[in-house]
This record gives structure tokens, C-alpha cells and sequence, in this order.
């Protein structure tokens, strides 16, 4: 007899059948009609109204009719809160029965039944049975803590429950340390600044001790764990590692990542000139290479993590380039990856090899892996000088195939190449020109018009090329207007006699006819200098300029470094960090003197700055962060609009501290459709000053190839808080004696359920220092110091009466508008 | 960790669906964290259905991001396997349970189709339940499970029954019971090697690999204590300094270079990781013992010899020559050789030496099947492909001559040196076990281009 049936019934009347079903007096009866409700829930139908008879059935010894009640339960008693409550007795009884299957069973049920008024009741069960004698309870009740976080994270914290999921970190049993350990990662997840887990060097030897013993499962918790450990000292770490590197052959790939993840992490802390770390280095390629001939998503999770450890290490894979080729049958998923890595293990010794390759695959079928393989070649050729003749010929071979996107990608790589190695392969200029007329992508276009403006002077007819182009001035996209406005200023200053008519022809498309701001502006200036003194003009325009850098694509080094802390997980995956996709990801854990220093205070989530209708389908989302002493603006492009995006540029407009940009835009490849990049831009405060209302606004105008956008933003004030703000004692005393009582301020904050010390703490993290405490007629008095960027120093006085969850502050201020800032800072 | 998990059919309606977070309601507004927007598991359930299984393109990725949320698949014949999250989870993790999972439910009910997963919907929530608890994996071993979910339903148990089956889940042995009991010991080894190669038209080896697995069915009683040796170079480097040279000139090449191995769970990797050795308590009846991978001195069994000719626009000449490279007294078996051809063939002639060869149009390949071959022999196949005149600008991709083929060797060179068998408790002895060991060798991806 099968399921299946238990799907078929679908008449009308059929809940009314059910439920006399259920109250059948036979035993197997109730038990089938169960098993119907449960197929109508899977498919969506809504039985909730059989709770009553559903969970009249829960009373039996059958261990499959009650599994059965239990998965209903789970799914329904949300919506009937109150008849859920039937249930409760059951569970305390079963909590008790001698079976420990049964009773772990109940503990597990009852932590996945979101109502308040059970979770009351689950607390004395579960406390039971997180001592339970036998493990099989244990290893439940442990996961069980972090369900009923999940759903009451104080009531956790008050029944004392984390520190019995510390308790059992000690325990005997492999399987409950490693359930203990995955339920206190995932609270202190959403558990900003606390140091749930407490690893010292006794705790990480137990981990370790149950690491060799425990399922696979367990094994990935324990080691993804033990990478937040920071061991004190280079025989800490290299003992960590030896007792780690056996993980290497598991069979389970997660597993084996994870490990590499700790041996990475901890690779930092042992000296470079020591035998260990060389034998460590070695150990660590051939796992990875096994990875590859796993299922290919597994291959696909490895090989974006193997492209961050590439960029990382590439001494470790740099012998195994052949592992990357691609296969004919690996999924275009793998393929693309695969190349990706090629690309970046490409050195003068396998460059041939690579060459080959890449040339093969450009004759392949999907469109976007044949784009991206040439691309590779010109990258090849950049990155390998030797190789460059090569893969020129090996790019006017694919020219030659007349395949209209090889072409035109072929074109936009061979511009590149001509800016790194200039004046060394003209000679092909000539066949590039016959393929003029198929260039329909404004990309190809405008690498086809910088080449033939660059070397204007060795092509005889640039004049009637470049003419050609000008024809559709107005259709071009803003990128080729701006490159075709350029060729043909450079041809004329090479060729001025034949080809005044046609420069003023694009300078005056450019300037009067076209209503984009940047096209015009470079028109007059262009215009203004050909007009003032042609000499210097030529020197501006025909200067040389610096050779191109050859690593590109590469990810900002701050970023890989994070990114490699977080080996295995999506974050490794997507290559961003975690903030950057999970909602409100406070979680960053403590790495309390992190080797990679990357502790960054997150402010908060990411606010839609510039929506993409505004915009577009410029779509700017955006935070600002302070880390290690400097600002940063987080921001992600999104590109919600149907062609792509380049030239990014970004302005502030004058501002209450003096905030500007320290470095451009760093989005240097074009933004696709439906992409998005992140990128944290450095600040810096010697701008001009201005003052706005409110104090923290900041208007910002931001520039792509469509157009010119305006938003505004408020900065937290916290960021501008820098880390010497701590005054000394006596100072403060003074100063704050010295304040007329007119400038002071007092508000409350409401709902903060912190006591003084935690509070102390977070806003330490801040920059706001406590200079000193003292309890007054029971209430908590901190006494706090900060200081601007500008220098303005601000204390404060924090009132906190335990019980009362509104604090007072008192701000002796010498600005009011700055009041925010305490306010600010304290919603972290 | 995993939130949700869910079980599509290829039409995307959801055939089972498990929820263990609710995203909406946490502990993050406990301290006053931002959680903005509401999330909805029904949303989420589409959103995948729409994005993924009823996507117009060839899916991208594996993991896919859709407002936020992370969907992991994995597909299995027509059914869709999607685990669901919104935290930065263990992305190998999930996948390697996603697999564990299939493995699972093909123990207990074999293939995995619509029919199947419907007729055991019930077993399948009970199994997610034991092995999935609040989006974590737990113990997910098949033997372990076994002991406790059944489709008959539990048995009453006695109390040292549940404690043992508890121990068991929890224990340091989760893959084996105690108390197992054979009236004849006995074990088979299988070496199953896969060859992989991919060559230029020329003959140049661009890339060839082996990846091998040795299965181990083992039939023995009691809690065996098992010892298992290969030559493996390091081992045999290190023990030979005081050995023989003899071996050497038997076997003509005595050790192998291995690249990297992994083991079953059951294999103790600390003391591979000090001594080298492979020491283990096997679970009963079948499993994957190891998995290993080599890449030099491989044995390639086949060498193909292409030849193209495009003869005017309308017709290509193709030429293939086999030669199997292995002792003459050895057969191969099931030689398939497939040659490509192009997507405007009109009509195909095809003269072969020996076997059959056809022209399939549906797979666009001419398929050259040969049943058994010795070692040491040459066979050669001609066609003359009539193509139909196309303005298609896009020139024909080439795909590689592809070859399928089963040698009874192992192409690394691998061989098995001794499992010896250690019951303490037990009055049987290494001796007393039978053993078996077999040596298969197929091609796995073994490509020419041409």
C-alpha cells in the first residue's frame, strides 16, 4: 500500500469526511486519516480547523501516529495558539517516558512550536533534558536552546540555558559537543558583542578532541567554529593546524573546506621561514584539486572559493593549472569559474598550454563563455609580455571567423592590449578597419574609434572612418560619443591641415546639439583649448600615458581577506560579504584581536539611497561604516536598467565636515544588466565645510554613462567619533564644570534593556569612552567622553535606574544640534 | 542555517515542504535590530518556481539569490531538491547534505521520482525530521537509520534495544551496530577506476586524470577492526629500504604516486594523516571505502586517431583509428566511439573494420559500438558526411571524439595488497575471512579533439 492516495481526494466535504475519520474509534483508521491531513497541508490546502480532532490523536503509544500529530502540530499551532495549548500536557508527559526516542522526539517538537504560552512550558522539560542520561536527548535539547532563542531570546538568557549549552561543550558524548557548538555559533549570531562561545585553549582542545569522533555534520560545526578562535601564539596555531590538516581527506567536500578555511585563517599567525608552513602550503593543493571531481555544484561552491584562495595564495595551485581546463560537459556554470582561474593561474610557463585552450573554447556554442574566453586571451596577453604576439595572432585568427560577437569582443581586448604594449603591433590596424561595419555593440565601437584616433597618423583614411561614425552622432550611445569627440580632436592635432572641417563638426555636435552634461563640458574644453594655443594642446591631449596594470579583476584586498574568513559559506560564494545579502547582519563575529583586523562596527542595514526609478535604473544603496580609524560610504550599485552601465563618478557637495571622497569611484568594469557591485569608498574629512540642516546631511551627486543623479543622505554622526575621543579624567571634570547650565540638554532614551556595563562596552565600540562610574542612590552614572573629527569634544552624562528601561542623558552641549549624536550611537 | 527545504516536481508544484525558520519573528527584534521587509515562505516557495524550474535560460548557477533569500538545488532525474536560506550558511555544507539526502531516500525507496516521493511522504518527513533538526544536519547514515525508522513502524523495543539504537545515533561508531553475526566472514573488494582524458588531434595528452574508488562489501561479524593496503609509493618508499627489488621487475611497476584521497567517515584520518595507513571498523554491507585520484604513469587503454577533411562545402571526410594499449591476453569491453557531426547532416556513410556503426541523427553523432577487444590491436572506421548547404554564419563547434570503453585493470596501476581483519572478541581469524578483489577500469570523460 502506497502514500500516494492520501493526495487523490479531493471532493467536496472532504474536511467534513476527515474529521469523522479522525474520530474513528479504530486505531489504523485515525492513523490514515492523519496521514490525509498531512498530504492536504503539504499541497497547500488548508486544514486547520481539524485541530481539535488532530490533536485528539496525539494520545498514543503508536510512535508513527504520534510522529505524524507532532509535524501537524508544528505547521498549524501558530494559527490556533489557544487550542495548542491541549497539547502541552502530552508533550510534558512524553518528555518523561522512558523511551529516550520518545523523548527526544517531544523536546525536538516542542522547540518548533512558535507559540509564547508553550514556549513556558518547555522550559522545565528542557532543562531536564539537556542533562538527560542519554546522548541521543542531549544532542536534541542542545539544538532545542536555539530554537527557543529563536523564538524568546530573553527568556534564554534568563532560565540560565546558555550556560548549560556551555556546560556541554565538556560533555562525553562527540555528537552533543558538536550540537552544543552548532547552537551557540547560531545565537551568537544574533548576539552583537558577546563572547557566547568563550574559546580559550581548554575549550578548543575539546573541540578538537570531539572533532576526530563526531559525524561529518559535526565536524563541519567544530571546524567552522574553531576559525573564529584566535590562538595566542604561533605554536597555538601550528598545533590547531596539525590536528586539523587529517580533515583534509574526508570524503565530505564541506568538510575539507572548512579545514582549508582554519588552515588559511591560521596561516597567517606562523612565520613564513619555518618548515611547517611550507610542508602546510603543499599539503593544501591536492584536497583541492580532489574537489573538482565532486557533483558539479559542489565543484561550483570550490571553485569560487579556490579563485579567492588563488588570489590569496597562487603559490598554492600554481602546478595544477591543468585541473582548470574545462571539460565539454561540465555545467556553463563550472566552465565559466574554471576559466576565471585559468586566467589567474596564467604564467610564462604554462601561458602555451593556456593559449591552446582558450583558443579551442572560442569556437564554443554559449555565448557568454565564448566572450569571456577571448577576453581571457587579451588578459593573457596583458598579464604575460611573452605571450602577447600570440594571442595577437591567436585574436586576428578569431577575427577571421567572422563571428560578429568574437569579433567585437576581440576588438575591445586588442585595445587594451595596444595600451599596454603601444606602437609594437599597428601592423594589424588593417584588419581590425575591414571589420568596421559589424561592430554594432557601443563597446566594440569605442574601442574600434580610440584605436583608429590613437593611430590616426598611420591609417591613410582615419579622417573618412572616424567621418563615418559621425554620421549617427545623436544614435550613439554616450560612450562612443565621448570616445569619437576624443579620436577625432587627437587625429586633428596629428593631421590639422585635412581635417578642420570635421573637428568642428563633432565640437559643435558636442557642445550645442547634445544636451549630456559631461559630452558637452569635454567639448568646450577641448573646443577652449584647440582655440587658446594648439601647441599645449597637443601636449595635453597627445601626452603619453601610463601603461595599463596587469592583474585586473582582482578583489580589494580588505574584501579578500574577509572573504577568506568565511571560506565554504555563501559569502565565499556570491564574493561579498555577508552584510551585503543577509538582512540586518549584525552578526559579524567577535574576532577579538582579529590577525586580519577587519572588525568593522556596522552601522546599520543598507538604505535605499537613490531608487532605480529615479535614477534611471541606477539603483545606490548605501551605509557608512567607520573601521580602523577611517570612514567609509559601503554602497552597492544595482543596474536595474536594460543596457549597462560604465564611467561612474561620484561628487559630494559641500558639507557640515568638510566629508569628501579620497579616492574615485572604484567601479572600473562596466555595470551588466541586472548586476550589482559593492564597494566601499574611502573618506576623508579636510573637505570644504558648510553647514547643513540637519547637521549630518550630505548630498551627492553621482554620474554614470546615462546621466547625472542627486541624492541626499543623512551620516551617522558615530562615524565621525575618532578613537582618541577618551579625555582625561581631570580634564573632564573641569570641563565639565565650565559649561553654563544653559547649554545643557537632557532627553531620554526609552526600551534600551542593557545594564551599565554592556552599554559601556557597545558604545565603546563607537568611540564613545566612559571616563567614569558611579552609582548613585542606586541609579548607574556614566560619565562619557567623545570627540569629533573637527575636534569638538562632547560629554555626556548617562543616567540608568536597573528596571527602568529609560536612561537620561544629559548633554552639557555647546551646539544643540549635535544632541543626535548620543542618540545615534546608542541605537547600535 | 538551512531554513526551509523543499521537494518541487518538474511542473513546480511542491510535493514536500519543510520549514524550520520562520524569518519574521526572531530573536533580531529582541535587540532591536533592523529586519525590514516582510518574508513569507509562500513568496519564497514561488519565487523559486518562477526564477529557477520555470526559467526560459539554462540555469546559471546553483545558487540563486533572490530578494535575499539563497535557494540551493540540486536536480534528480525530473525532481527539484531546493534548500532555502536567509543567513550566510555552509554552502558546501548544504549541497553535500542536499546529495546525503538523495542518498538517503534511494536506501529506503530507490529511485527518486514523483511517484515515489508521494507514495512515501510520510517516511520522508519522519527521515527529514531525524536528520535534519532545525536546519541542522544530524546523523544521516543509512545503516544507523535504519535501526529506528522503518516503514513498518517501530517494533516495541526493549529498553537496551532503544539505548543501543540511541548510543548508536550519538556514538563515536554511528555506522555500524553491535551484535552483527555472519556464519561465513566474508568481504569483496572492488577497485573501480574511472580514466579520464582529454587529447589534442595531434596526440598530445592535454589532460588525463584517474579517479578511482575501491568499494568494500563486507559481511563480518561482530565489530571488526580492519587494515587495508595499497602501493602506495610513500608507504612502499618507506618500507623499502630494506626490501626486495623483486617486486619491482614482477609487477613491472611496483608503487604508485597517488594525488590525494579521501575516506569514508569510518576510516580513522588522524592516523592516515601520521602513519599512512588505512585502519577502520567497516560498516555492514556496502559502502565507498575510498575515493583517490592519479595523474602520472597512467595507463591509457585507448589511443583515438582522428582525421577530418572538409571537402568542398558540402561534405566532410572522417577517419578514426583505434589502438588499444594493453596486455594482449586482456579484453576490452563495451567500446563506444562517438564522433560528432555537424547540426546540417544530410546523410552518412560509414565503413568499419569491425562492430557496428550507425548514424544517429537525434544525438547528431555517429555511434561506432565494438563488443570486446583485445590488447595490442588496431581497428579503423571511414565516413563521409553529406551536408546540406547552410548561411549560417556560425561555424560548427567541433565537439571532441568521445570514447566509452571497460578494461578489467586499473589503469593507475593501484593494487591491492592486503585487508587484513582483526576481531578480537570473535573466534575468527584474518584467515578464516574470505576475500575478494576485483579490478574494473572505464573511461570516464576520455576525449580527442579533432
Amino acid at each position: 500500500m502506497t502514500d500516494s492516495k492520501y493526495f487523490t481526494t479531493n471532493k467536496k466535504g472532504e474536511i467534513f469526511e476527515l474529521k469523522a475519520e479522525l474520530n474513528n474509534e479504530k486505531k489504523e483508521k485515525r492513523k490514515e486519516a492523519v496521514k490525509k491531513v498531512i498530504a492536504a497541508m503539504t499541497v497547500g490546502k488548508d486544514v486547520s480547523s481539524l485541530f481539535p480532532d488532530v490533536v485528539n490523536c496525539m494520545q498514543t503509544d503508536n510512535l508513527e501516529l504520534k510522529k505524524l500529530v507532532y509535524l501537524y502540530l508544528m505547521n498549524y499551532a501558530k494559527s490556533q495558539p489557544d487550542m495548542a495549548i491541549m497539547a502541552v500536557n502530552s508533550f510534558v508527559k512524553d518528555c518523561e517516558d522512558p523511551n529516550p526516542l520518545i523523548r527526544a522526539l517531544a523536546v525536538r517538537t516542542m522547540g518548533c512550536i512558535r507559540v509564547d504560552k508553550i514556549t513556558e512550558y518547555l522550559c522545565e522539560p528542557l532543562r531536564k533534558c539537556l542533562k538527560d542520561e542519554d546522548p541521543y536527548v542531549r544532542k536534541t535539547a542542545a539544538v532545542c536552546v536555539a530554537k527557543l532563542h529563536d523564538i524568546n531570546a530573553q527568556m534564554v538568557e534568563d532560565q540560565g540555558f546558555l550556560d548549560s549549552l556551555r556546560d556541554l561543550i565538556a560533555d562525553s558524548n562527540p555528537m552533543v559537543v558538536a550540537n552544543a557548538v552548532a547552537a551557540l555559533s547560531e545565537i551568537s549570531e544574533s548576539h552583537p558583542n558577546s563572547n557566547l562561545l568563550d574559546l580559550n585553549p581548554q575549550n578548543i582542545n575539546k573541540l578538537l578532541t570531539a572533532l576526530n569522533e563526531c559525524t561529518e555534520w559535526g565536524q563541519i560545526f567544530i571546524l567552522d567554529c574553531l576559525s573564529n578562535y584566535n590562538p595566542k601564539d604561533e605554536r597555538e596555531a601550528q598545533s590547531i593546524c596539525e590536528r586539523v590538516t587529517p580533515r583534509l581527506s574526508h570524503a565530505n567536500s564541506a568538510v575539507v573546506l572548512s579545514a582549508v578555511k582554519v588552515l588559511m585563517k591560521f596561516l597567517e599567525l606562523l612565520p613564513k621561514d619555518s618548515d611547517y608552513y611550507g610542508t602546510l602550503l603543499k599539503k593544501l593543493s591536492p584536497p583541492l584539486v580532489t574537489l573538482l571531481s565532486g557533483e558539479p555544484e559542489v565543484q561550483y561552491v570550490a571553485l569560487r572559493n579556490i579563485n579567492l584562495i588563488v588570489q590569496k595564495r597562487p603559490e598554492i595551485l600554481k602546478q595544477e593549472i591543468k585541473v582548470f581546463f574545462v571539460k565539454y560537459n561540465d555545467p556553463i556554470y563550472v566552465k565559466l569559474e574554471k576559466l576565471d582561474i585559468m586566467i589567474r593561474l596564467a604564467s610564462q610557463a604554462n601561458i602555451a598550454q593556456v593559449l591552446a585552450e582558450l583558443k579551442e573554447y572560442a569556437t564554443e556554442v554559449d555565448v557568454d563563455f565564448v566572450r569571456k574566453a577571448v577576453r581571457a586571451i587579451g588578459r593573457c596577453a596583458i598579464k604575460v609580455e611573452q605571450s602577447a604576439e600570440r594571442c595577437v595572432s591567436t585574436l586576428l585568427d578569431l577575427i577571421q571567423t567572422k563571428v560578429n560577437y568574437v569579433v567585437q569582443e576581440a576588438i575591445v581586448v586588442i585595445r587594451d592590449i595596444f595600451r599596454k604594449y603601444p606602437n609594437k603591433y599597428e601592423s594589424i590596424i588593417a584588419t581590425l578597419c575591414e571589420n568596421l561595419d559589424s561592430l554594432d555593440e557601443p563597446d566594440a565601437r569605442a574601442a574600434m574609434i580610440w584605436i583608429v584616433g590613437e593611430y590616426a597618423e598611420r591609417i591613410d583614411n582615419a579622417d573618412e572612418l572616424l567621418e563615418s561614425f559621425l554620421e549617427g552622432f545623436h544614435d550613439e550611445s554616450t560612450q562612443v560619443q565621448l570616445t569619437l569627440l576624443t579620436a577625432i580632436v587627437k587625429l586633428f592635432l596629428k593631421k590639422p591641415s585635412e581635417t578642420q572641417e570635421l573637428v568642428q563638426q563633432v565640437l559643435s555636435l558636442a557642445t550645442q546639439d547634445s544636451d549630456n552634461p559631461d559630452l558637452r563640458d569635454r567639448g568646450y574644453i577641448y573646443w577652449r583649448l584647440l582655440s587658446t594655443d594648439p601647441v599645449t594642446a597637443k601636449e595635453v591631449v597627445l601626452s603619453e600615458k601610463p601603461l595599463i596594470s596587469e592583474e585586473t579583476d582582482l578583489i580589494e584586498p580588505t574584501l579578500l581577506d574577509e572573504l577568506i574568513c568565511h571560506i565554504g559559506s555563501l559569502a565565499s560564494v556570491y564574493h561579498k560579504p555577508p552584510n551585503a545579502f543577509v538582512e540586518g547582519s549584525h552578526g559579524i563575529h567577535q574576532h577579538s584581536a582579529d590577525q586580519f583586523a577587519i572588525m568593522k562596527q556596522y552601522f546599520s542595514v543598507l538604505q535605499v539611497w537613490l531608487p532605480a526609478t529615479k535614477a534611471k535604473g541606477l539603483e545606490i544603496a548605501g551605509t557608512f561604516s567607520r573601521r580602523q580609524g577611517h570612514m567609509y560610504m559601503d554602497m552597492t550599485f544595482i543596474n536595474k536598467a536594460l543596457q549597462h552601465m560604465t564611467d561612474f563618478a561620484i561628487q559630494f557637495n559641500k558639507n557640515s565636515f568638510g566629508v569628501i571622497p579620497t579616492t574615485p569611484l572604484p567601479i572600473h568594469t562596466p555595470l551588466m544588466p541586472n548586476q550589482s557591485i559593492d564597494i566601499s569608498l574611502p573618506l576623508s574629512t579636510i573637505g570644504p565645510v558648510m553647514k547643513m540642516d540637519p547637521l549630518n546631511n550630505l548630498q551627492v551627486a553621482v554620474k554614470n554613462i546615462i546621466d547625472v543623479f542627486y541624492f541626499s543622505c543623512l551620516i551617522p554622526l558615530n562615524i565621525f567619533f575618532v578613537e582618541d575621543g577618551k579625555m582625561e579624567r581631570q580634564v573632564f571634570l573641569v570641563t565639565w564644570k565650565d559649561i553654563p547650565n544653559e547649554n545643557e540638554l537632557q532627553y531620554q532614551i526609552k526600551e534600551c534593556h542593557l545594564n551599565a556595563d554592556t552599554v559601556s562596552g557597545k558604545l565603546q565600540n563607537n568611540n564613545i569612552f566612559t571616563i567614569a562610574k558611579r552609582n548613585v542612590e542606586g541609579q548607574d552614572m556614566l560619565y562619557q567622553s567623545l570627540k569629533l573629527t573637527n575636534g569638538i569634544w562632547i560629554l555626556a552624562e548617562l543616567r540608568i535606574q536597573p528596571g527602568n528601561p529609560n536612561y537620561t542623558v544629559t548633554n552639557p552641549f555647546f551646539s544643540t544640534d549635535i544632541v543626535f549624536a548620543a542618540h545615534i550611537a546608542r541605537s547600535e | 542555517m538551512i531554513g526551509g527545504l523543499f521537494i518541487y516536481n518538474h511542473k513546480g508544484e511542491v510535493l514536500i515542504s519543510r520549514v524550520y525558520l520562520s524569518y519574521s519573528d526572531s530573536a533580531a527584534v529582541h535587540y532591536g535590530l533592523p529586519r525590514p521587509g516582510l518574508f513569507s515562505w509562500r513568496n519564497a516557495v514561488d519565487a523559486f518556481r518562477v526564477n529557477v524550474i520555470h526559467a526560459r535560460q539554462q540555469v546559471r548557477s546553483p545558487v540563486t539569490n533572490i530578494a535575499r533569500t539563497s535557494f540551493f538545488h540540486v536536480k534528480r532525474s525530473n525532481i527539484w531538491l531546493a534548500a532555502v536560506t536567509k543567513q550566510n550558511v555552509n554552502a558546501a555544507m548544504v549541497f553535500e547534505f542536499l546529495y546525503k539526502m538523495c542518498d538517503v531516500m534511494t536506501a529506503y525507496f530507490g529511485k527518486i521520482s514523483e511517484e515515489n516521493i508521494k507514495n512515501n511522504f510520510v517516511l520522508i518527513y519522519e527521515l527529514l525530521d531525524e536528520i535534519l533538526d532545525f536546519g541542522y544536519p544530524q546523523n544521516s547514515e543509512t545503516g544507523a537509520l535504519k535501526t529506528f525508522i522503518t516503514q513498518q513502524g517501530i517494533k516495541s523495543q526493549t529498553k537496551e534495544e532503544q539505548s543501543q539504537i540511541t548510543s548508536q545515533v550519538t556514538g563515536q561508531i554511528g555506522w555500524r551496530r553491535e551484535g552483527i553475526k555472519y556464519r561465513r566472514n566474508e568481504l569483496f573488494l572492488d577497485v573501480l577506476e574511472s580514466v579520464n582524458l582529454l587529447m589534442s588531434p595531434q596526440g598530445q595528452v592535454l589532460s588525463a586524470h584517474v579517479s578511482g574508488r575501491v568499494v568494500m562489501k563486507s559481511y563480518l561479524s561482530g565489530m571488526p577492526e580492519c587494515k587495508f593496503g595499497m602501493n602506495d609509493k610513500i608507504v612502499i618508499d618507506k618500507q623499502g629500504k630494506g626490501g626486495t627489488a623483486d617486486d619491482a621487475g614482477k609487477s613491472g611497476k611496483q608503487s604508485i604516486a597517488i594525488d590525494d584521497c579521501t575516506f569514508h567517515q569510518c576510516v580513522r584520518l588522524s592516523k592516515f594523516d601520521s602513519e599512512r595507513s588505512i585502519s577502520f571498523i567497516p560498516p555492514d554491507g556496502e559502502y565507498e571505502l575510498m575515493r583517490y585520484r592519479t595523474t602520472k604513469d597512467i595507463i591509457l587503454p585507448f589511443r583515438v586517431i582522428p582525421l577530418v577533411r572538409e571537402v568542398g562545402r558540402t561534405k566532410l571526410e572522417v577517419k578514426v583509428v583505434i589502438k588499444s594499449n594493453f596486455k594482449p591476453s586482456l579484453l576490452a569491453q563495451k567500446i563506444e566511439v562517438r564522433i560528432p557531426t555537424p547540426l546540417n547532416t544530410s546523410g552518412v556513410q560509414v565503413i568499419c573494420m569491425k562492430g557496428k556503426a550507425k548514424y544517429k541523427a537525434s544525438e547528431n553523432a555517429i555511434v561506432w559500438k565494438i563488443k570486446r577487444m583485445a590488447g595490442m590491436k588496431e581497428s579503423q572506421i571511414s565516413a563521409e558526411i553529406e551536408l546540406l548547404p547552410t548561411n549560417d554564419k556560425k561555424k560548427w563547434a567541433r565537439p571532441p571524439i568521445s570514447m566509452n570503453f571497460e578494461v578489467p585493470f586499473a589503469p593507475s596501476g593501484l593494487k591491492v595488497r592486503y585487508l587484513k581483519v582483526f576481531e578480537p572478541k570473535l573466534n575468527y581469524s584474518d584467515h578464516d575471512v574470505i576475500k575478494w578483489v576485483r579490478y574494473i577500469g572505464r573511461s570516464g570523460i576520455y576525449e580527442t579533439r579533432c
